[in-house]
């Protein structure tokens, strides 16, 4: 079941040029939200802006009862929000959307991040590796400041493999690049793919080539985040008669249902 | 004072025209879904009423994106009516409805009379619904629409044709987008409207300057929110004295303040829309911050303050 929760603010911190960490209370979400759900967030309690902006579940600890955003200053929305202080509360509807499909038993899964595309695959790699799992990521970003992530990963036993533009981490380049030169890409049963769309093509590409079974995870722009609107629609395939709602039946699709070409 | 908050009996109950309303606050068309979509987050069926998405004859595969883009104080949409046509909302939606004892106000939107005549015949045969609002000022639909809800002659002939095929309630939803909304409303009126709506959006645009293009694929969308909320009061307070009629008045309705505001411009009753997507409780919290206002004033019916503000 989704809500309305007012969750007390435990920490909120810049951890990379543009990049935030909002870490708040919050036990029925943190019990109730499954990997690659987006929580709604009121940046401001006035009127301008006036809308919610969805941010995906960087963590959900259903023990401690504690969720983890991690979003990017884009505009004013999130750029007020990061003036919410420690203590304070921050006002959220979820969990949203059809997440991530978690495998049945253990597997060999790859998750592949590019840029705020790393956020909702934390959790989803925490889960999968209580299912027994065996998880690798490989992470890209513009510097190795950006990929402040990775070392969350690390910290849970998911081996990082960095990537950046600039080559100040990692293999300089692309993440889909690092991806078609895997080594044990042939031993991969599952890939999880979040990041600009350009890069999701190009690993859903890869993916299909070598028959392997994948889940990407969607963006656009939100008013309701519930289906009510009918806002953010979206074709998935280029000849589709009909509109699919990135936040109800998304954000996370199979990569055998979307053909991307709204290329960025 | 102290008196009359201990002595008052709080009536919130509104007939709206032959609508039987709990109280006076409804959720706007278009901002609520089926309803169903909001269940997580209140109690549907103590609202006033739920007006649900608009439905066209057949179904409707709406606008492409981008369909949304937020303004200030407000947004812009041009959805364009994606429906499933009426009959798969009567089959599909409506029974949930129904059972949730939720006072449902169908919205309809035609190409032509003929298109409102059926949909209002074939909700004639659908037990559960208390009302139709007519949606004749979609701003974002090729074909009708609009077209229907800016000329007099067009309003008072839509109503006609529905009110010949159904004993509901008939309730036009009214477009800002005219020279003179009195007239319209008049004409609404003597085609034998039940009750008014008042207003759609406001026909707006945004441009993208990086891409030097507008901002939505259909260009023009409708503008909703706080920012629309002057402009929906002005239209309330000129055509309540000018009709016989109650007023659901509804445009960037956020607290209880703002809906008393539109009650005392004239609106018997109140409609929430792009508040929901906000607050998706703020519709339950204003009907109980009106019950408050009621309690703290000796109000004991909101009739005694409907169009309170309009200087004779």
């Amino acid at each position: 079941m989704a809500r309305l929760e007012k969750g007390i603010i435990l920490s909120h911190r810049q951890v990379a040029p543009e990049i935030y960490s909002l870490e708040f209370a919050a036990p029925a979400l943190a019990r109730e939200a499954s990997p690659g759900q987006f929580l709604q967030v009121r940046t401001s309690p006035t009127y301008d802006p006036l809308l919610r902006r969805p941010i995906s579940l960087f963590d959900a600890e259903a023990e401690r009862g504690v969720v983890t955003l991690l979003y990017r200053v884009v505009g004013r929305g999130t750029s007020l929000l990061t003036e919410l202080p420690v203590d304070g509360l921050v006002d959220v509807m979820g969990p949203l959307g059809r997440g991530f499909t978690l495998p049945e038993r253990p597997e060999k899964v790859l998750l592949v991040g590019g840029g705020m595309g790393l956020a909702p695959l934390l959790f989803l790699g925490r889960m999968l590796k209580q299912g027994g799992s065996q998880v690798k990521i490989l992470g890209g970003a513009a510097d190795a400041q950006r990929l402040w992530a990775g070392n969350r990963f690390e910290r849970l036993g998911i081996s990082f493999s960095p990537v950046t533009v600039d080559g100040s981490a990692g293999r300089q380049g692309l993440v889909a690049e690092l991806l078609a030169d895997w080594p044990e890409l042939d031993q991969v049963d599952r890939i999880y793919c979040c990041g600009p769309e350009a890069m999701m093509a190009a690993v859903s590409k890869i993916a299909r080539e070598h028959n392997i079974w994948g889940e990407l995870s969607l963006e656009e722009h939100m008013a309701c985040g519930v289906g009510a609107c009918l806002g953010c629609a979206r074709l998935l395939q280029p000849g589709d008669t009909g509109y699919v709602k990135i936040c109800k039946d998304g954000p996370v699709f199979n990569m055998s249902e979307v053909q991307l070409f709204k290329l960025d | 004072m102290e008196s009359a908050k201990q002595d008052i009996m709080i009536d919130l109950a509104v007939d709206l025209g032959g609508i039987a309303m709990k109280n006076p606050v409804a959720v706007a068309s278009g901002t609520f879904g089926y309803g169903k979509e909001y269940e997580d987050y209140l109690d549907i069926s103590a609202l006033g009423a739920v007006i649900v998405k608009g439905t066209t004859l057949e179904p409707r595969s709406g606008n492409p994106p981008p369909r949304i883009v937020e303004t200030a104080a407000g947004m812009l949409n041009a959805i364009g009516l994606e429906n499933p046509g009426v009959r798969a909302f009567a089959q599909e939606y409506l029974p949930y409805l129904v059972e949730k004892k939720v006072t449902v106000i169908a919205n309809v939107a035609g190409n032509s009379l003929e298109d409102y005549a059926a949909m209002a015949a074939y909700l004639q045969g659908c037990s559960g619904i208390a009302g139709i609002e007519l949606n004749i000022s979609c701003p974002n639909v090729k074909k009708g629409g609009l077209q229907f809800g800016t000329d007099p002659h067009m309003v008072k002939e839509v109503v006609r044709a529905v009110k010949a095929e159904t004993s509901l309630p008939v309730m036009p939803k009214l477009s800002p987008n005219v020279t003179d909304i009195v007239a319209i409303a008049r004409a609404a009126e003597e085609g034998g409207a039940d009750a008014l709506s008042m207003i759609n959006t406001l026909m707006g645009m945004a441009i993208d300057i990086r891409a030097r293009r507008p901002v939505l694929a259909n260009i023009f969308g409708g503008l909703s929110g706080p920012a629309i909320k002057p402009v929906a009061l002005r239209m309330i307070y000129q055509v309540f004295p000018a009709v016989n009629i109650p007023i659901l008045g509804g445009g960037g309705i956020m607290n209880s303040n703002d809906a008393l505001e539109f009650i005392m411009a004239g609106a018997s009753a109140i409609s929430v829309g792009t508040g929901n997507f906000v607050d998706p409780q703020c519709a339950a919290e204003i009907a109980a911050g009106i019950s408050d206002y009621m309690v703290a004033q000796g109000i004991g019916s909101l009739r005694e303050i409907v169009g309170a503000a309009i200087q004779r």
